[in-house]
């Protein structure tokens, strides 16, 4: 595909600290080269502000080759832009054409405040994995690799699961706020192996309790989440965790 | 666990709205089911006696408590559950995220369960309280459903109500029906093809039934 440049209206959502009140800013990007990244992007409409003695926009990064989850962008009503399977570091300008104005806002949810600018604090997801997204395996040396035979279709459905990166683009997508696709992708990939089978019960228990508690939604599935989902993460995984829930919580005798 | 705190975590509830629906889904088998003699058009012989024998049997009028149960229930945790997922964004987006990724109606589950619950107090008041009034909530005589149906819909805006009414479930079980499975724990791909289609037929089917019969009397299909 050809190069070519472009001029750019961004309204980006602008924001001190966690307690201020927010707003929209708008800049205009000039000359902006299809082959740029979304975030490089940024970078130069940042470089801009700072050699104008202004603050440059706050966001969160890191690997900017779609592994690690950091990136997180709502782009014009949309989670991590306008492409299928994608993160926004990957998301390229080719996707906009000269004259464009693009709408910027941080993922918006009570349990994901933003920190600054489009920063959001992520670490309720963090929590809800502490609760109970691990496996308990004695360390020493290493178990031979295909010592426990898995079936081939469970493995694939596991390993599927456990490409979630954790960006949150999910909850930043449902109507309700809900992180049940996050959390039914963590709880899956350990509920298909053996390896996780001892622990399945207090899993699925202890993490639905610590995202209640963080204050995420119940899921409806209307499957918006699915719909970004830059790892293409399956809603039939939160079919899963709701059996592996009521599985787990009609058995247990406590209380 | 206690059941007071499954039935009240995130996943407990759905499981309790999913379950009471797919009981009112079959509820509205039977309804429509003995509804549908009006079209014997033999004067409402027929459909009366189905409705005798719903409003005299022992057994019917115990299984009709726990209809009403199943009622309450999905209402009330649909209800908790619409107004808790509410609050979980405080500050909202600017651009809307809209159709991008799920229906319109999947997102409107709350407000098409509130016409419908408004619906229901209406067609309750036509029928059913009367009718339970004028046996002494016991066993005491009924009144002629038949001759009460014709009455009724000779008004066009009762057929309207009704007719809204019937619309508002259609959208509502279009999502309903199929995300029921799903909140019961359903991921077999096989078994979810066929219950989405499934699905959709009954969502617009059965409510299409229910519909055409105001319509029949209101039109004199039937007399
Ligand atoms: C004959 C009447 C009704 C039937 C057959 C019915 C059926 C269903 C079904 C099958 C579901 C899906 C459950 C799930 O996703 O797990 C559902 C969800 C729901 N219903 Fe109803 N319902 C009826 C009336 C009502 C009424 C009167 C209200 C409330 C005022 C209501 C409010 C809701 C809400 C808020 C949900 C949850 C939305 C969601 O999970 O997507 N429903 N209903
Ligand atoms: S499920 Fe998908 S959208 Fe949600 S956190 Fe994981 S990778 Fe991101
Ligand atoms: S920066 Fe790592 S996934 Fe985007």
């Amino acid at each position: 595909m050809e190069n070519y440049n472009m001029n750019l209206t961004l309204k980006v959502w602008r924001q001190k600290n966690s307690a201020e009140k927010g707003g929209f800013q708008t800049y205009q990007v000039k000359n902006v080269s299809s082959e740029m990244s979304f975030l490089e992007m940024i970078d130069v409409l940042n470089e801009d502000l700072i050699n104008e003695g202004k603050d440059p926009i706050a966001f969160d990064h890191d690997c900017r080759e779609g592994i690690c989850g950091m990136c997180s962008m709502y782009i014009n009503g949309r989670p991590h832009g306008p492409w299928q399977n994608n993160t926004v570091c990957q998301l390229h300008m080719r996707a906009y054409k000269d004259g464009d104005t693009i709408v910027v806002e941080p993922w918006r949810a009570n349990a994901f405040p933003v920190i600054k600018d489009l920063m959001v604090d992520r670490s309720a997801f963090d929590r809800i994995i502490q609760a109970g997204g691990y496996i308990s395996v004695n360390t020493g040396s290493p178990v031979d690799a295909n010592a426990i035979p898995i079936e081939k279709d469970k493995a694939d459905a596991a390993f599927a699961a456990a490409a979630c990166i954790g960006c949150g683009a999910c909850v930043a997508a449902c109507k309700n706020s809900s992180a049940m696709l996050f959390l039914s992708a963590k709880a899956s990939h350990l509920a298909l192996l053996p390896q996780g089978a001892p622990e399945r019960k207090s899993r699925a228990l202890a993490m639905v309790a610590q995202m209640d508690k963080e204050g995420f939604g119940s899921c409806t599935n209307t499957g918006a989440c699915e719909a970004v989902c830059p790892k293409g993460i399956s809603i039939e995984n939160i079919a899963r965790l709701n059996r592996e829930y009521m599985c787990a919580a009609a058995v247990s005798d406590k209380g | 666990m206690k059941w007071s705190e499954i039935f009240t975590s995130s996943v407990g509830k759905k499981w309790i709205i999913a379950l009471t629906g797919l009981f009112l889904i079959t509820f509205l088998i039977v309804h429509a089911g003995l509804n549908a003699c009006i079209w014997v058009n033999d004067g409402g012989t027929m459909f009366n006696a189905g409705a005798h024998f719903m409003g005299s049997t022992v057994v019917i009028r115990i299984v009709e408590v726990g209809l009403m149960l199943g009622f309450v229930l999905h209402i009330v945790q649909g209800i908790m559950l619409e107004i808790q997922n509410r609050r979980t964004r405080k500050i909202g987006y600017a651009v809307a995220m809209g159709n991008k990724g799920s229906k319109w109606y999947s997102r409107s589950m709350g407000l098409l369960g509130t016409l419908i619950l408004i619906f229901l107090v209406i067609h309750l008041s036509h029928f059913w309280i009367p009718n339970r009034s004028n046996q002494g909530w016991l066993l005491g005589e009924e009144i002629n459903l038949y001759e009460r149906m014709k009455i009724t819909f000779q008004e066009l805006w009762v057929v309207i109500v009704y007719v809204v009414g019937c619309i508002s479930l259609a959208w509502h079980l279009l999502h309903g029906f199929q995300s029921a499975f799903r909140t019961i724990g359903v991921t077999n791909k096989k078994y979810l093809k066929m219950l989405n289609a499934l699905g959709t037929g009954f969502s617009i089917i059965v409510p299409f039934v229910f519909a055409l019969m105001p319509i029949s009397f209101y039109l004199g299909w039937i007399k």
